[in-house]
């Protein structure tokens, strides 16, 4: 790796391993005044945080280097792991330094998780983000309205300054921004999988969480100009895979590499699906409320946690796997997450009426050991190859 | 003939039995184990006959120690009594594992080979029965003190002597003593004191010239105690297999209870008690009169119990004392996530093959089954001083590392009662609920 | 006792009746013409959907009824075959197992096909995923009336408006179409005050556990009692002559001093007055009552009763204002009130029911319901100073129901509390 790109990576590395957001303290400390406010997985209006001059903070649970000493102690053994991770991180003081905590509707336990925290830390900022699941704009769009009007006086309260609509219009441009680069990531990894393996992609991505939007759109604008020059990045022959499953808890660095090396390259997935909610920009001019309202309508990606009346489920998973041009599918998904695999057998059904391949298996955000995983990736890789040669 | 009142607590666990007496002064006179095997009444009787046999000798140390002149020879005579007494319940079980082995060489299947079967048990029982004064000698360190261990190790060992690959093998004596040992254990067999001691006190008076010089006032000593009526006047069972007992309802306590109130005896500033046994793990508060004020236990997946441990030893091919002592030589724990019984064997071999060494490995699996017995203290009010340590697993010092350096962290500092007593725990409380049932009726 | 075992076997009898009757018509209902709904108990419309001429299916019944049935263990292995994962709720293999298999009702009636899925999202999210499934197996419209979460226990203006323009804008012109029917307001309304008799009854049965001895069990009683209210009978006058009767009843206990009626006979002494958190569990709901009251217990307040509305609390359905109560109805449902209000909630049961204890059994299934109740337990201990059971089981999967494991805890705790309470064996 050349010595730019590696600086990158461990950059990324660095504040992906960083359990205690010295990033985030480290941007608090920089001016008087700032806020930030944690969010866990999927959609948030981060454009109202940072228009407010909060910064939003992706909280996505532990992953497997947290050790779990009292998360554990408000959970059964049959409920997800990221609950858990995400209490001892913040029993733990490390999520002291947020100002608040954004709960988005993601399913029961993420949901129940708001009421614990409002028990747990009586006195800090918690909101369920109850995000409509009727799409008619007189209905669904005016009690997303009147949400995101709710929101908007608490974070103004939060932050002590009034958020102006010109505030909120630059935001929605900064995330504009940062949306438009990951789809440009996307789209060059959909081509060249082997230029940006997901492996890495995943903690370009991950920086988004602790970093500024403006920020993370320069950082990863840099990786996809350096990505491309490294010489050794060569096509190999691996099948073309598209993730599914991951939109929550997310899966351990090591089972992304276990994939990549068992011969499986990943052209698309739902990893970190909150940055990726919105599938295009968000209108600038105008009524900026409006237009968050409208995107949030019209442009909401296909994932388990969200409605669609028009049925179809499974529709966008096949449409992912002909756009990206991939082989199979491969469901992976946390233990114990019901969105995710109850939305299993539909999407299955879809692919095979499409006779797209695919094969499951259920992880862990601290799974430490891939034996298993790679045993089966590899065989779904080779049998895909060999299907195709038939 | 005097009489003393005794309080007996029985407390039927999932892997062994156990019975305590106690005298009206809430003293142990005697304990009693088993391995609880498939018969849970059989467990009970013979936990209780230990018991009793224990009390007994109890008894006679007191009346021994009335008698000043006596006070020279009783000191090695008693413990000698003891083990002697002990041998010829061992020899009397031999004769029972003998008939039964007996019985079954003469199945139909055994047809062609009955008669080479039939003396070759008649050997390895006779070699068996030479052996058995060895492990009741003086010194003697015993793997076991259940029949079941010691005879099984005696006679795989000779039976691999008497097989040969043609007529006997090996495998055929292993299923005849796999089926004799069980009539053996489903049976109580009379292993009593009244049963065993006048042939035990001849045995052992003869094997000392200084005893046999004071036969005659050991032998009153000890008639002394054997006269002394044992007054049952409570009985108090718990234990996971409580159900099973022939008690009435009200002589029936939970195993919580009771172990709240053992642990408090043996540490009467006891406030926080954890207990990991072989299938559940309990974390229980008491107050200052050892009541249990709110418990937790660990849910319906045994992840984490000391049965995990167990599969992990049986998977390493060690004794489950061994798993301890090696874990503590690791000096880079591996960090485990899972519990899980069913996958230990799996995650196991993976990461053995992956290089990792054995001691960190078992470090981190110490670790994660202590952060698991973590949680349950957490949801059951925490970790408060005094805090008792019982079950199984507090038995193993790489368990207890973990837990004491947790609980620094977590707790601070805290003072950590284990005592080696502690597997009859739940029994001393059984037997304490039933003294204390006779006190509050009087 | 003879003479009030006769009295409770009519609210029993008529309550047969009625389910019967109700798996009866609707296993006529293709060859009759009359259009089904199928729809969940928390947020139900059922007397918007009586007003059309609609029959009410809740899968959730059906579910908890397969499981009292010993048929769930069956059906789930089904589900499991067709793909579904362990992990998931049971509720959902049970149905779709069901469905699987013929869609025979647990009283062996032929249930019909929906012609409509409304999607009365309340308080869970499984539901969604549910009747995508169904939706998937039937290839029929669905409704979808989104309820939103009250993560702080208040009914906020814009949700309400929210959901009833949901009504407006979608359910009802579905069922329009479905019916063939027009909406009829004056219908609606008539059947809403029918709701208002029943509820006012319920609500007078379930506080009757405020008396000492409490003359019902409002967990292993209740889950009865609210059958009607909670299913195809709000607002009917088949459900205002039930509760009638049941209030009749144990007016009769009241009187007479009596404990509750349990299936085998009049309870003996009440020693443990307890409330009780969360579902109970169907495949072994005999066995489990059991536990209860053969050591004395009675459950005298509980929040399952309440999943289908909280009518202790005051509320009512309003024929003067037929839509908006429906949607606060919706919204005021147990488990689509944030942990905060659940804690206080139990709180007040346990303060107003003078219980000696709380239980909480934690369904697997349900991450409604389970998510979080660690923490409730612990906060309602520190609360009332009053210790905690917690119990683990499921819905209607036997594999996780673990008797031993379940009698064990439960007579720990109860010993615990007799101990604590010096009655018997104080310090």
């Amino acid at each position: 790796m050349k010595p730019e790109l590696e600086q990158l990576v461990h950059r990324a590395q660095q504040l992906y391993e960083d359990l205690d957001l010295a990033a985030v303290r480290t941007w608090k400390q920089a001016a008087p005044g700032r806020k930030a406010i944690g969010y866990m997985p999927i959609y948030v209006p981060r454009e109202l945080m940072h228009a407010a001059g909060i910064l939003p903070v992706g909280i996505l649970g532990g992953g497997d280097r947290l050790e779990i000493i009292r998360g554990d102690a408000y959970f059964q053994s049959y409920i997800c792991h990221i609950p858990r991770s995400t209490v001892e991180l913040a029993l733990s003081g490390r999520l002291d330094v947020l100002d608040g905590m954004l709960f988005p509707s993601i399913g029961d336990v993420i949901r129940n998780l708001s009421g614990m925290w409002t028990m747990l830390f009586p006195g800090r900022y918690v909101r369920y983000v109850d995000v409509p699941q009727n799409f008619d704009p007189k209905v669904g769009g005016a009690y997303w309205r009147r949400e995101l009007e709710t929101l908007q006086g608490d974070l103004t309260r939060l932050a002590g300054r009034a958020i102006k609509d010109d505030d909120l219009r630059h935001s929605i441009a900064i995330y504009n921004q940062n949306r438009q680069a990951i789809r440009e990531l996307y789209q060059a990894r959909s081509w060249q999988p082997w230029v940006y393996p997901t492996s890495e992609l995943y903690l370009f991505l991950r920086a988004g969480n602790v970093l500024p939007p403006e920020e993370h759109t320069e950082l990863l604008r840099q990786y996809l100009k350096l990505a491309p020059l490294e010489e050794d990045r060569k096509e190999k022959d691996h099948s073309r895979v598209v993730l599914v499953g991951m939109f929550c808890e997310q899966p351990p660095l090591g089972l992304l590499l276990t994939l990549e090396r068992a011969g499986c390259w990943i052209v698309d997935d739902d990893l970190l699906l909150g940055m990726r909610w919105l599938t295009g920009e968000v209108e600038v001019e105008g009524d900026p409320l409006a237009n968050l309202v409208t995107a949030f309508l019209e442009q909401s990606t296909a994932t388990a946690s969200r409605y669609q009346p028009e049925g179809d489920r499974g529709r966008a998973l096949v449409e992912s796997v002909q756009h990206n041009v991939a082989e199979g599918v491969i469901f992976c998904a946390p233990s114990f997450c019901d969105p995710a695999l109850l939305d299993q057998p539909m999407l299955i059904a879809a692919l095979d009426r499409e006779s797209i391949q695919h094969t499951q298996f259920k992880y862990s955000e601290d799974t430490g050991q891939f034996a298993v995983i790679r045993e089966q990736a590899g065989t779904f890789s080779d049998s895909i190859r060999l299907w195709s040669e038939a | 003939m005097s009489a003393t009142k005794i309080y007996v607590g029985i407390d039927l666990g999932s892997t062994t039995t156990k019975a305590i007496i106690l005298n009206g002064a809430g003293d142990v006179l005697g304990r009693g184990i088993t391995n609880s095997r498939s018969n849970y009444d059989v467990a009970c009787a013979v936990a209780r006959q230990e018991a009793f046999v224990r009390a007994r000798f109890a008894l006679i140390r007191t009346v021994l120690g009335r008698e000043a002149a006596l006070a020279a020879v009783a000191k090695g005579f008693l413990p000698a009594l003891e083990r002697t007494f002990h041998l010829q319940q061992h020899l009397d079980q031999l004769d029972r594992l003998r008939q039964a082995l007996r019985q079954a060489a003469a199945a139909p299947r055994h047809r062609d080979c009955r008669e080479q079967l039939h003396d070759r048990v008649e050997s390895i029982v006779a070699a068996m029965r030479e052996k058995a004064p060895a492990l009741y000698g003086e010194l003697a360190v015993r793997k076991s003190d259940f029949f079941r261990d010691l005879a099984a190790a005696d006679y795989m060992h000779l039976a691999e002597q008497h097989s040969d690959p043609k007529r006997v093998t090996f495998d055929t004596l292993c299923g005849l003593f796999d089926a004799a040992i069980l009539s053996v254990e489903n049976s109580t067999g009379d292993g009593s004191f009244e049963h065993h001691i006048s042939a035990a006190l001849d045995r052992t008076l003869a094997s000392r010239p200084a005893w046999k010089q004071s036969a005659e006032q050991l032998r009153a000593a000890v008639e002394t105690a054997r006269l002394i009526e044992l007054k049952e006047t409570g009985t108090v069972g718990t234990g996971y297999g409580r159900q099973r007992l022939p008690f009435p309802k009200e002589q029936i306590r939970s195993e919580i209870l009771c172990h709240g109130l053992g642990a408090h005896a043996l540490f009467p500033r006891t406030a926080t008690v954890l207990d990991i046994g072989g299938q559940d793990t309990k974390a229980i508060q008491v107050d200052a009169n050892g009541i249990v004020t709110s418990f937790q236990m660990n849910d319906r997946c045994a992840a984490g119990c000391g049965r995990y441990l167990g599969y992990i030893a049986d998977e390493m091919n060690l004794g489950l004392h061994e798993l301890g002592p090696l874990a503590q030589q690791s000096r880079r724990r591996v960090k485990i996530n899972s519990t899980c019984t069913v996958f230990a064997g799996a995650e196991l071999r993976d990461r053995l093959s992956l290089g990792q060494r054995r001691e960190d490995i078992l470090a981190g699996l110490h670790r994660a089954i202590i952060l698991r017995a973590m949680s349950l203290l957490a949801r059951s009010g925490g970790v408060r001083q005094e805090f008792t340590f019982t079950g199984g697993v507090a038995r193993n010092p790489a368990a207890v590392d973990a837990l004491r350096g947790l609980i620094k962290e977590n707790y601070g500092q805290q003072t950590l009662n284990i005592s080696p007593d502690s597997i009859y725990t739940g029994a001393l409380g059984a037997a304490l609920f039933a003294l204390r049932g006779d006190r509050e009726a009087a | 006792m003879s003479e009030h075992s006769v009295e409770k076997e009519q609210s029993m009898l008529l309550q047969k009746q009625m389910i019967a009757g109700h798996y009866q018509a609707l296993a006529r209902a293709p060859e009759e013409g009359r259009k089904t709904v199928y729809t969940f108990v928390p947020g139900n419309l059922t007397e918007l959907l009586r007003s059309f001429d609609l029959l009410p299916v809740l899968p959730e019944i059906n579910a908890l009824q397969s499981g009292m049935r010993k048929l769930s263990a069956g059906y789930i292995a089904e589900a499991e075959k067709y793909g579904h994962s362990e992990d998931v709720c049971t509720y959902v293999k049970c149905d779709i197992g069901m469905l699987k298999k013929g869609n025979i009702s647990p009283t062996g009636t032929q249930l019909p096909n929906p012609d409509l899925l409304l999607l009365s999202y309340t308080g869970c999210f499984t539901f969604m995923k549910w009747f995508e499934l169904l939706r998937q197996e039937y290839d029929c419209p669905v409704a979808m009336l989104h309820v939103p979460y009250q993560a702080d226990g208040k009914i906020h203006p814009h949700h309400r408006d929210y959901v009833v323009e949901q009504l407006r804008s979608e359910v009802i012109p579905m069922l329009e179409k479905i019916s063939g029917r027009r909406y009829d307001e004056d219908r609606l309304r008539a059947s809403l005050a029918l709701s208002v008799y029943a509820e006012d009854d319920l609500v007078w049965v379930l506080e009757s556990a405020k008396n000492t001895p409490s003359p019902i069990d409002a967990y292993f009683g209740g889950v009865y009692y609210i059958g009607p209210i909670f299913s195809a009978f709000r607002g009917t006058p088949e459900g205002v002559e039930y509760y009638r009767t049941l209030r009749q009843e144990i007016e009769a206990r009241l009187r007479d001093g009596l404990g509750p009626i349990t299936p085998e006979g009049s309870m003996g002494r009440e020693r443990y007055r307890l409330v009780v958190e969360g579902p109970p569990n169907w495949t072994s709901f005999r066995e489990f009552w059991k536990m209860f009251y053969d050591e004395g217990a009675v459950v005298v307040a509980s929040s399952y009763t309440k999943v289908g509305g909280l009518y202790d609390r005051g509320f009512r359905h309003d024929p003067d204002r037929p839509l908006e109560s429906l949607a606060e109805y919706c919204m005021g449902c147990y488990t689509n009130l944030g942990l905060p209000s659940r804690v206080e909630l139990l709180e007040s049961y346990i303060r107003e029911y003078h219980a000696d204890g709380f239980m909480i059994n934690s369904v697997k299934s349900c991450n409604s319901f389970s998510a979080g109740q660690l923490l409730m337990l612990r906060q309602l201990e520190e609360r009332t100073g009053i210790p905690g059971g917690f119990i683990e089981s499921d819905l209607v999967d036997p594999r996780y129901f673990s008797s031993a494991n379940i009698k064990n805890r439960i007579e720990s705790y109860l010993q615990m509390l007799e101990q604590k309470r010096g009655t018997k064996v104080g310090a």
